[in-house]
């Protein structure tokens, strides 16, 4: 009964700040918060009484740890399925964290129609619960088109306006319908597995175990795989599917960017992880070579893409796209090791980038820009806010001692066995993540101050928020077993079943 | 053929809302008084649908060779007779302070929804004919109604003169049938086609000229040029009964014309409709995109959303009845939420509708629940989960799934990217900060009408529709299809 709750509790809270902005603009701010909080505790709570470092068999399948089924629509066997397993927790976790922090840090930014925004933040936050415990592929679709709504109208209405021909509206509009394109194609090929699955069983049925032993041919498999992998692609992003990021990140309001850059683009990889690899194991793994090469492309592009921006928040965005080339090498290199990374990279960049969001949100308070040729000399003006910078500039180019290195050494570690060349080249974008981090710092902060003005430092709130963040990069930096010991047997369970499942085919050649 | 008592029960419907149309034409005869002609009407349309009840009890039943009373056409009667109930709610608001007579609209109405019936009852091409007339000669008179706007009087004068047109391809396309095959029912045609006796040029020229007038009836592209202009001109509640009714009515009896009457074996039909409703798709959205009246954007929409629902059309088996029930009701609860908001930021009647986005900038901080149903019917048009129009959209990806149309999927799926555009579009007009000169506007105590219930209570209805589907397709699948014997 608790993950129905995690889900309807940011849904519920919604609702009530949008009903309680009548008696001001506080109400709702604190409602919101207690909402996350609550979010945030539970998931603790899961992680602090669970069991999920199972050194049990791993069997053919799915081996959770919470679950909660009702029916919905008998019609098509589609029911109300949610689980909860390690690699669902951790993201829960890091769902409820940054929706803390995506309240907290729009509580002065935020003015007009506050309640209104939090109902939508919140069902962001809900429906992306919901991304994270759906184990029914129609509810996982369900959630994942659902949270494009709310993000739409945070970023057409309270985002900032860009350059002329650039604005908010047509950024969100831009978002939704690159992803919602993308998603009716996931839809296709679910519709297409649902099918093949009754043709052979004479069952309607949409429950990830049951379809994930669904036998296909190859060709089949193929298409179907691609229709699931677009609909991630355009998510996470990969390279020639990223249009829509850049724009949305740097139109958004800063909880939107905290929002898209620390949750959403994980549930493209959650999505990859979760239902790519075990449903289509041979097609994902004949598919791993162009998907490498698609990652080395991200790596390099978003580099030289974030090495070019002047807009903060763009070069951020385009950090973001380098990463998560990484984040694809290591999914599909399938090795423990590199999966483990992935995880480990993922949380990391979410709290760095999240960490850098709200720095530029909290300098374009200051500032009243997001133009960095207009900054400049900043360091020992803003208390203690460049210095939270460096630590995450330093977290986003992979310093030994936090979260993000942690990551991608696992990743690149991993990914070695599996494909040496992939590696080596991939290493290579780690010295230009080095390049365009420390050019954010040197514009921003160092040379010529280009004013004289003096800004106020950081309050308390402002200063908890980083401070905390700071925090946690560190502890994934030098602890990251507490991280990778909840996802251990989630994860070895899915390269196990895709390892079982292409083993064969590749010793009769 | 004797009429037995069940025959006459399974009739009640039609009849009642005949005798509907004789009583209201009596009363204003007697007084005009627009109030007790909206009355009478809801009286006799609402003892329509009861009737329902009784008449499912006998059905299925054949009454003469004509008309077919099975479950089928009653679920369409009764989804044609509920928008017909929402069309003459939201029309009695409109017509409140029209400077001229009232009380026809309502005659013209009941007419218009007697044709319906018959049509979804309908299994020979006799009665077809008789109820796609009976269905559209009404609607010029109705589209024509504030005649006094030029806009209006100019929609219906072209949806006459075109309309006339395609019944006259109809027309033709029977006689040609006729002349070759020596029957008009469904049934007939379908075991001599079956029986591969029609090959000649002139069943094809038939078949063709058939498809020509009901595509025009359809606004299927390229036979749509009309639905644009006539949405835009038409009085807004008259729209909403265009849009759903008349198209309900269509659709339906397309689909049984389908199923008892297959198309020729070699499937060339099939490959027709199936390249039409591609081209409405396409056509239909990227017509839209460029629009600034909401009318005109619906119109288009309204093509693109049949192109979408001619795929269950072409598979015509495995799940195809049941998604087009489901594609229906969803579509008709969408769209009559959406016409009831532009009918009541209309009303009362002040000349020309409020059409334009312009009037509807900013409209969510003078009426926020009315802006709430209007963004829940534009996301239902997207077709995004939590609202019906996602279900009906799953249901025809699922139809073209099921039955391999591979292209038709594609179709919906560009169809469908394209749309976005411009629902969204819409959608953040509403909460833009208002214009500085404010447009139209709703009454203010609007909520307090029969009408701001009403589309309410269509958004709530979409809203559930859209998260428990489950006793609509429940529904949707006792509506089978009888074949005669």
């Amino acid at each position: 009964m608790i993950l129905p709750l995690l889900i309807l509790i940011p849904f519920i809270g919604g609702f009530l700040c949008w009903q309680t902005e009548r008696f001001g603009v506080k109400p709702p701010r604190v409602i919101a918060l207690i909402t996350m909080l609550l979010e945030l505790g539970i998931a603790l709570g899961l992680w602090w009484h669970g069991e999920y470092q199972l050194d049990g068999v791993i069997g053919d399948t799915p081996n959770w740890v919470l679950e909660f089924h009702a029916p919905w629509i008998d019609r098509f066997g589609i029911s109300f399925h949610l689980a909860l397993d390690g690699l669902s927790l951790i993201m829960i976790m890091l769902t409820g964290f940054l929706g803390v922090l995506a309240v907290t840090c729009s509580w002065a930014e935020i003015t007009r129609r506050v309640g209104f925004f939090h109902l939508n933040l919140l069902w962001i936050i809900g429906a992306v619960v919901g991304i994270f415990l759906s184990v029914d592929l129609f509810l996982f679709f369900f959630f994942w088109e659902m949270m494009l709504v709310p993000m739409y109208f945070l970023i057409a209405l309270w985002g900032h306006s860009g350059s002329k021909g650039n604005s908010r509206v047509r950024a969100a509009m831009k978002f939704f319908i690159y992803t919602q394109a993308s998603g009716l194609l996931m839809l296709v090929s679910i519709l297409g597995l649902v099918f093949m699955h009754y043709l052979q069983t004479d069952v309607f049925t949409f429950d990830y175990a049951a379809l994930k032993d669904t036998t296909l041919s190859e060709p089949a498999a193929m298409l179907l795989m691609l229709g699931f992998f677009i609909a991630f692609a355009v998510k996470l992003p990969v390279v020639p599917l990223h249009g829509w990021l850049p724009d949305a990140h740097a139109q958004a309001p800063t909880a939107g960017s905290v929002d898209l850059a620390g949750i959403l683009l994980k549930t493209a990889a959650y999505g990859m992880l979760r239902f790519l690899m075990p449903m289509f194991p041979e097609a994902a793994m004949q598919f791993a070579p162009i998907a490498m090469g698609l990652g080395l492309v991200g790596i390099f592009y978003g580099a030289a893409m974030a090495f070019s921006q002047t807009d903060i928040k763009r070069l951020i965005a385009c950090s973001s796209i380098s990463h998560m080339g990484f984040v694809l090498i290591g999914i599909f290199s399938n090795s423990l090791l590199a999966l483990q990374g992935v995880i480990a990279l993922m949380v990391a960049h979410a709290f760095s980038s999240a960490g850098l969001f709200i720095i530029s949100g909290q300098l374009y308070e200051r500032l009243h820009t997001r133009d960095m040729r207009e900054m400049g000399g900043l360091f020992g003006k803003l208390g203690a806010l460049p210095g939270f910078a460096l630590v995450f500039v330093m977290a986003t180019l992979g310093m030994p001692g936090t979260g993000n290195f942690i990551g991608e050494f696992l990743i690149l570690f991993g990914a070695f066995e599996v494909e040496p060349w992939v590696v080596v080249v991939a290493s290579i974008g780690l010295v230009l993540a080095a390049i365009y981090s420390l050019i954010l710092m040197q514009r921003v902060y160092f040379g010529a101050a280009k004013s004289e003005a003096t800004y106020r430092g950081l309050d308390t709130r402002e200063y908890l928020m980083l401070l905390l963040l700071f925090v946690l990069t560190v502890v994934v930096g030098f602890f990251p077993q507490l991280l990778l010991g909840v996802t251990e047997h989630a994860m070895s369970e899915i390269q196990t079943w895709v390892a079982t499942a292409t083993t064969p085919l590749s010793s009769t050649l | 053929m004797n009429l037995t008592t069940s025959h006459l029960i399974a009739l009640l419907p039609l009849m009642l809302v005949c005798a509907t149309v004789v009583i209201v034409m009596l009363a204003v005869a007697w007084r005009r008084n627009h109030f007790m002609s909206a009355t009478l009407t809801v009286i006799g349309l609402n003892a329509a649908l009861l009737a329902l009840i009784p008449a499912a009890q006998v059905a299925p039943i054949q009454v003469t060779p004509l008309l077919m009373v099975d479950h089928y056409s009653l679920f369409y009667m009764g989804l044609i007779l509920v928008a017909a109930l929402a069309c003459t709610t939201l029309a009695y608001a409109y017509l409140e302070t029209l400077p001229d007579q009232r009380d026809e609209f309502y005659m013209l109405l009941g007419c218009s929804v007697a044709g319906a019936l018959v049509l979804v009852a309908s299994q020979h091409l006799t009665s077809l004919f008789i109820g796609l007339e009976l269905m559209s000669v009404p609607l010029y008179g109705l589209s024509g109604y504030a005649f006094k706007e030029r806009t209006s009087l100019e929609s219906g004068i072209k949806y006459m003169v075109l309309s006339a047109m395609a019944s006259a391809f109809l027309l033709f396309g029977m006689a040609l049938l006729y002349a070759e095959s020596g029957t008009l029912s469904f049934t007939g045609l379908g075991q001599q086609l079956s029986a591969g006796g029609l090959a000649s040029n002139w069943v094809i020229l038939g078949v063709g000229m058939m498809v020509v007038g009901l595509g025009f009836k359809l606004s299927i592209a390229p036979f749509h040029l009309w639905t644009p202009d006539v949405y835009e001109g038409a009085p807004a509640p008259v729209s909403a009964f265009l849009a759903t009714v008349s198209k309900v009515a269509v659709f339906a009896m397309l689909m049984r014309l389908f199923s008892l009457a297959p198309a020729t074996a070699d499937g060339w039909l099939h490959t027709i409709i199936a390249v039409l409703a591609v081209l409405s798709m396409v056509v239909g959205n990227l017509l839209a995109l460029m629009q600034s009246n909401l009318k005109r954007i619906i119109g288009y929409s309204s093509i693109a959303h049949l192109g979408y629902l001619l795929t269950a059309l072409v598979a015509s088996d495995g799940l195809a009845l049941e998604a087009t029930a489901v594609y229906l009701v969803t579509y008709v609860a969408t769209v009559l939420g959406a016409f009831g908001v532009i009918t009541l930021v209309s009303s009362p009647y002040r000349g020309a509708d409020a059409g334009l986005l312009y009037h509807y900038r900013g409209l969510f901080w003078r009426r926020p629940y009315l802006t709430a149903v209007l963004t829940v019917m534009m996301l239902s048009l997207a077709g995004i989960p939590m609202t019906a129009g996602f279900i009906g959209k799953f249901y025809v990806f699922s139809v073209g799934v099921e039955s391999s149309l591979w292209w038709l999927v594609g179709g919906v799926v560009l169809g469908s990217a394209l749309g976005l555009y411009y629902y969204l579009r819409v959608m953040v007009t509403l909460y833009l900060s208002p214009a500085e000169q404010p447009g139209r506007d709703a009454p203010h105590d609007w909520a307090q009408q029969v009408g701001g219930l009403m589309v309410l209570v269509l958004a709530v209805l979409v809203l559930i529709m859209g998260v428990y589907p489950q006793p609509l397709i429940d529904l949707a699948q006792m509506a089978g299809l009888q074949f005669p014997i």
